[in-house]
């Protein structure tokens, strides 16, 4: 084994470069996975076949087919139609559209699990449906579900170097550039393990948070 | 996508895209059982060791793994993998740690009478295993292993990024050929769910014969998305998205 120091400091600056945009994608992905997650979920409920069944179609599409691809297709495919857009925009857009189908799972969970009782009280109380919902469904399902959304995140974490592949500069397209370039093999490594790094701890917290949100 | 590209590149992706998923398929499960177990051994050491396993490959990006196996590890150690070696072994051992999640968990949902059962007949511990608590514990696999066969499969399209010619490497071959790319990822995005619900369907033949072997009765699922109705929490902790 020959590993050279030198080239793991040369490509430090690189790395933090890298790091950023992977948290730029993560928290990003992450917000537009939770938001959109919530949609699907409220839709699968709907009263309206018109509006559940596509929903219900186009999560189970999406939740079946990779990732990988799918940024292929937006990034690729879509701008044939309409917008073009930056690989970042592409990945964080692909990101939470992949996550958002299995937030709403959760999320489904989450609402299945709250007692029927709280229904029954909002009707006895003449709430408007919106109210019903924002004021007594959500909050209790919502708390129940976060160190299960927690997790989705640190899977999109370990889905995020997809996003090289497009040619976005996070972590591992900042290596693989950087390997290319000088030959060395330091780059991918330095990466693997930042990736245990920063999951491990996150797994841990959620594992915490399980412990507190969940009774 | 042209009708050359299509029957040289893509039909045979297919086929590579089906021996990836059931190569690295198999070697998940031989790793999940081996870690599984091992994580509920007596010795703390073999405990310790199968969890750090567990703690590092849940923590891998599996595509970071697969471009460390195909181009640093060759460096580093001078061994070099065929491309297709390297995706599946890369695949094989991070879904196998989600998979020793889900032995780990049925092993223990096996009620402790059983194996106390195994004690007084004085079985050894490797018999009990055989004998009493896996065959009980089978049928509760299948489900979550089914949605990690699913992200397994839709992890496969990352052999393409090593240049293994599966369906997505095709589809991308007829985007730089032909330069449109609309039908080409149309069709690869519903090859792969159509792979999805053939799974899946195995699976619920596979579920089927489990229950009946311990005289259950499978529970009514529909379709494809059926499968997925697990515990949320449970199903998060060891599928983990991961695809």
């Amino acid at each position: 084994m020959n590993w050279n120091w030198d080239v793991v400091a040369d490509f430090m600056p690189r790395f933090w470069d890298g790091v950023l945009v992977t948290l730029q994608a993560l928290v990003l992905g992450s917000l537009l996975a939770f938001s959109l997650g919530l949609v699907w979920a409220i839709a699968q409920r709907s009263k309206v076949k018109l509006i559940r069944w596509p929903v219900v179609g186009i999560t189970e599409f999406i939740r079946n087919t990779p990732l990988l691809v799918q940024l292929f297709f937006l990034f690729y495919v879509v701008p044939e139609w309409g917008p073009s857009m930056s690989p970042l925009v592409t990945g964080v857009i692909g990101l939470g559209l992949h996550y958002s189908t299995y937030t709403a799972e959760v999320y489904r969970a989450g609402i299945d699990g709250v007692p029927v009782g709280q229904w029954e009280a909002a009707t006895a109380l003449s709430l408007p449906r919106t109210r019903t919902w924002t004021a007594v469904i959500l909050p209790q399902a919502i708390r129940r579900v976060i160190p299960a959304l927690g997790n989705y995140v640190v899977a999109m974490l370990k889905d995020s170097p997809m996003i090289a592949v497009i040619g976005a500069f996070e972590m591992l397209g900042e290596a693989r550039a950087f390997s290319n370039e000088t030959f060395t093999f330091e780059a991918y490594t330095i990466v693997g393990v930042a990736f245990i790094v920063i999951a491990y701890p996150a797994s841990l917290l959620i594992r915490a948070m399980e412990r507190r949100l969940v009774k | 996508m042209t009708w050359p590209l299509f029957t040289e590149w893509f039909l045979p992706g297919v086929w590579i895209t089906v021996q990836v998923t059931l190569g690295s398929a198999a070697l998940a499960l031989l790793v999940s059982f081996v870690i599984g177990i091992a994580r509920s051994s007596r010795l703390w050491i073999v405990r310790f060791a199968a969890g750090c396993y567990f703690e590092v490959f849940r923590g891998t990006s599996a595509l970071v793994f697969m471009l460390w196996m195909a181009f640093a590890f060759p460096l580093m150690f001078g061994w070099v993998f065929v491309p297709m070696a390297a995706g599946v072994v890369a695949l094989g051992l991070t879904y196998g740690a989600y998979g020793s999640e889900i032995v780990r968990g049925a092993l223990q949902s096996v009620p402790a009478a059983q194996r106390e059962a195994g004690i007084a007949l004085s079985f050894t511990r490797a018999q009990r295993l055989r004998r009493i608590e896996l065959p009980q514990a089978w049928p509760e696999m299948v489900p979550p292993f089914n949605n990690l066969l699913i992200e397994l499969l839709k992890g496969t399209a990352l052999v393409s990024v090593i240049s293994v010619a599966d369906m997505t490497f095709a589809a991308n071959l007829s985007r730089l050929a032909s330069n449109e790319s609309a039908p080409a990822y149309t069709l690869l995005l519903v090859a792969y769910f159509v792979l999805a619900f053939v799974l899946t369907r195995g699976m619920r033949l596979v579920e089927r014969r489990a229950k009946a072997g311990v005289g259950q009765r499978p529970e009514p699922r529909r379709g494809l998305r059926a499968a997925r109705k697990t515990n949320p929490k449970a199903d998060a902790q060891s599928a983990g998205g991961v695809g």
